[in-house]
């Protein structure tokens, strides 16, 4: 057969169901490790395709769409699901088969949306899905009076065990594409899935028993609020010190393969921008990776176990108050690694103000960039002493530098709520899905998604601002004779000249402000840059004891204020640009945290200075 | 009454969802998740905070509304 025919042969299909129908892990069971993940043509919407094999030999393409409760779309999501199935799609064709995903637990919602994806007259299959848990439950479905009920195919599926999906499979493959029978025309939909339900299921309850009592214990006013702060204490434990060992494995791993390369290459410009600028700056990206990862497995086996919409339904009340939602809630948390998984993570918020307003404060969140900073000024500023007995005040001063953050960003979607001055309804209705064991295989695939996202699109931006960075810090180089280090006669060194003039009321010395140039692409650099300034001025020792030696507690101080808001982190930036598709939200976000943290830097400067810090 | 209005864990039904405006997307969105005429309801637990927003049992699937939202959905106590 030749390339053309097997393409003319070739099946395309596409997964629609509701949200929490198991579509996902359906998809996952379907095709396997085989599988394409882009955005759609102009918006920020994950489009996931993936192949399969089937038993006659044809290749079938599937497309899983967006989950939608409706064809009367409400979010961007559930506009592409509509428009794919209508054929209304710009770049997408319209697909040969609906494959409609249902959970069986939960039929009266799904087959609803059933009925509206069947007036649509197009080839359509059901897979009923998480018929384990069905059977658990005891739920009776007679598949062939809905079957018949429906005018379509209803296949029994089980997504998330092996060979759970076969059947399904091979009866698309021997099936001959029709339009389905519009059977049982006349009354509401939600009328004819009544009718549907009484002849063909049975339901011994309405929802299981353990997700009641689990409801009744992690929705408890005082005790879901406990449990909720103990997952977080895990998360946070987690990504701070289990990750450790992993994060310096990749330090000692880049540093020894930075200075192989450099001994390898000719001394020189190459030498240096290889090693200096892309390997290190790489390398301190890199860096971030394991947090990532271990902040992200523990939100995709929160997500899949349900939890996470129980923890947005505690506290949708607080943010709703501050201007957000508690849909906000994940992103956040995300942003406590890094605010680029964050602001991506705000897709899953369908009110696009309030998406909005969590992409702009996100960046409040104290992400791991900061921690070398925090650590370096703590560690050479703060005594270890003990406060009330039990409290370090180190660790007591890195709480509040967190709290700071949070307070702030509260703050700033408080005021942003205030001037958009929008009475408007935003709307939260969201539905708490049944508990459910989370499965490995779901969570690695998400985790392998995640991770290649993050390397894919941020490795471009760093590796172009590390370059440029590199460059800034480079050239001019220092004049014959020169006493100063080379760095001072760069670019950077000048923009750092300048800048200290600004920055002199908030107690930075020029090294500081030299070193907040490179800072620029990542937070952690300005600690290597104020490392590298001091080092090329002839200083030998250790950078926390140089610090401690030659700077005021008050500047100490100041730094730290500075870093709780600064938005030095141009990946941030180019993520909102690429998330909000505008350059005005990117000056907004740039213009408000630089101007949080000039007033933070200089009230803290002067106020301790005024007390003789 | 409203389902705002009601307490919790009392069984009632849907009467209807009024639309607040000609494009209540809300109140088109309700009916859609299935608060429609005749459909047996419960108010299963509300949040923390004021008790806002509502979680509500509707059919075999549970959904946080919020008490603006759930002022929409017009119901009545069942009578057991």
């Amino acid at each position: 057969m030749s390339d053309a025919a097997a393409i003319d042969n070739e099946l395309r299909l596409a997964l629609v169901g509701n949200p929490n129908c198991g579509k996902t892990a359906l998809f996952n069971q379907l095709t396997g490790g085989r599988q394409k993940v882009a955005n759609y043509a102009g918006v920020t919407i994950e489009r996931k395709e993936g192949f399969y094999k089937a038993p006659s030999g044809r290749s079938v393409r599937v497309l899983d769409l967006p989950g939608a409760y409706s064809l009367d779309a409400a979010s961007p999501d559930e506009s592409i699901t509509r428009d794919v199935c209508k054929g209304l799609h710009a770049s997408e064709p319209l697909p040969d088969l609906i494959v409609c995903v249902a959970d069986a637990t939960n039929l009266r919602l799904h087959l609803r949306f059933a009925l509206e994806l069947r007036a649509l007259g197009r080839p359509m299959v059901l897979a009923l899905n998480m018929m384990d848990a069905a059977k658990r439950r005891g739920i009776g479905i007679d598949t062939q009076e809905l079957e018949r009920q429906l005018g379509f195919p209803v296949v029994e599926t089980i997504a998330v065990r092996q060979g759970g999906s076969v059947d399904l499979v091979q009866r698309i493959d021997k099936l001959t594409l029709s339009v389905p029978e519009q059977v049982g025309e006349g009354g509401s939909l939600h009328a004819q899935v009544r009718e549907m339900l009484s002849s063909a299921v049975t339901m011994p309850r309405l929802t299981a028993k353990i997700d009641d009592t689990l409801d009744r214990w992690l929705l408890h006013p005082v005790f879901g609020l406990v449990a909720l702060a103990a997952v977080m204490f895990l998360i946070f434990q987690a990504v701070f010190s289990w990750a450790t060992p992993i994060m310096d494995l990749i330090d000692v791993g880049t540093t020894a393969f930075g200075s192989w390369v450099g001994s390898v290459l000719p001394e020189g410009l190459l030498n240096s921008l290889i090693v200096d600028g892309i390997i290190a700056g790489l390398g301190g990206v890199i860096i971030f990776l394991p947090q990532i990862l271990m902040l992200f497995l523990f939100i995709l086996a929160l997500e899949e176990s349900g939890y996470l919409p129980r923890a947005a339904f505690l506290l949708d009340r607080m943010m709703l108050s501050a201007g957000l939602t508690g849909r906000s809630f994940i992103p956040l948390l995300s942003s406590f690694a890094c605010a680029i998984p964050g602001i991506m993570a705000a897709r899953s918020i369908q009110d696009s103000r309030d998406r909005l307003t969590t992409i702009l404060v996100a960046p409040l969140m104290t992400c791991s960039a900061r921690l070398p900073v925090y650590t370096l000024l703590i560690s050479a500023f703060i005594p270890r002493n003990t406060v009330a007995g039990i409290f370090n005040l180190q660790g007591i001063v890195l709480f509040v530098l967190y709290a700071a953050g949070i307070v702030s960003a509260l703050g700033v979607a408080y005021v942003i709520k205030r001037m958009r001055n929008d009475t408007t309804e935003h709307a939260l209705m969201m539905e708490l899905p049944a508990y459910r064991m989370p499965h490995p295989r779901d969570v690695l695939i998400g985790l392998y998604e995640r991770a290649m996202i993050f390397l894919r699109r941020v490795g471009g931006i760093i590796f172009t601002m590390t370059v440029l960075l590199w460059f800034l810090s480079t050239f001019p180089g220092a004049p014959e004779g020169s006493t100063q280090p080379a760095i001072n006669y760069s670019l950077a060194g000048t923009l750092g000249h300048w800048l200290s003039y600004i920055f002199a009321p908030l107690g930075f010395n020029w090294q500081i402000s030299i070193a907040l140039v490179p800072g620029m692409a990542a937070r952690e650099v300005v600690v290597s840059s104020l490392a590298t300034v001091y080092a090329l001025s002839g200083n030998e020792e250790s950078l926390g004891g140089i610090v401690a030696a030659q700077w005021s507690l008050a500047t100490a101080l100041s730094l730290l204020a500075w870093f709780v808001f600064a938005p030095q982190c141009l990946s941030t930036l180019a993520i909102i640009k690429r998330e909000t598709n505008s350059w005005r939200y990117v000056w907004i976000t740039l213009g408000y945290l630089f101007g949080l943290a000039y007033l933070a830097s200089l009230l803290t400067y002067q106020i301790s200075k005024a007390l003789g810090a | 009454m409203r389902l705002s209005e009601l307490a919790a864990k009392v069984p009632s039904i849907v009467r209807e969802v009024e639309s607040l405006g000609d494009n209540d997307v809300i109140a088109r969105r309700l009916r859609d998740l299935g608060f429609v005429a005749g459909e047996p309801l419960v108010i299963v637990a509300s949040a923390p905070m004021g008790g806002d927003p509502l979680l509500v049992q509707i059919g075999f699937t549970r959904f946080a509304l919020r008490r603006s939202e759930a002022a929409r959905v017009r119901v009545e106590h069942i009578n057991v």
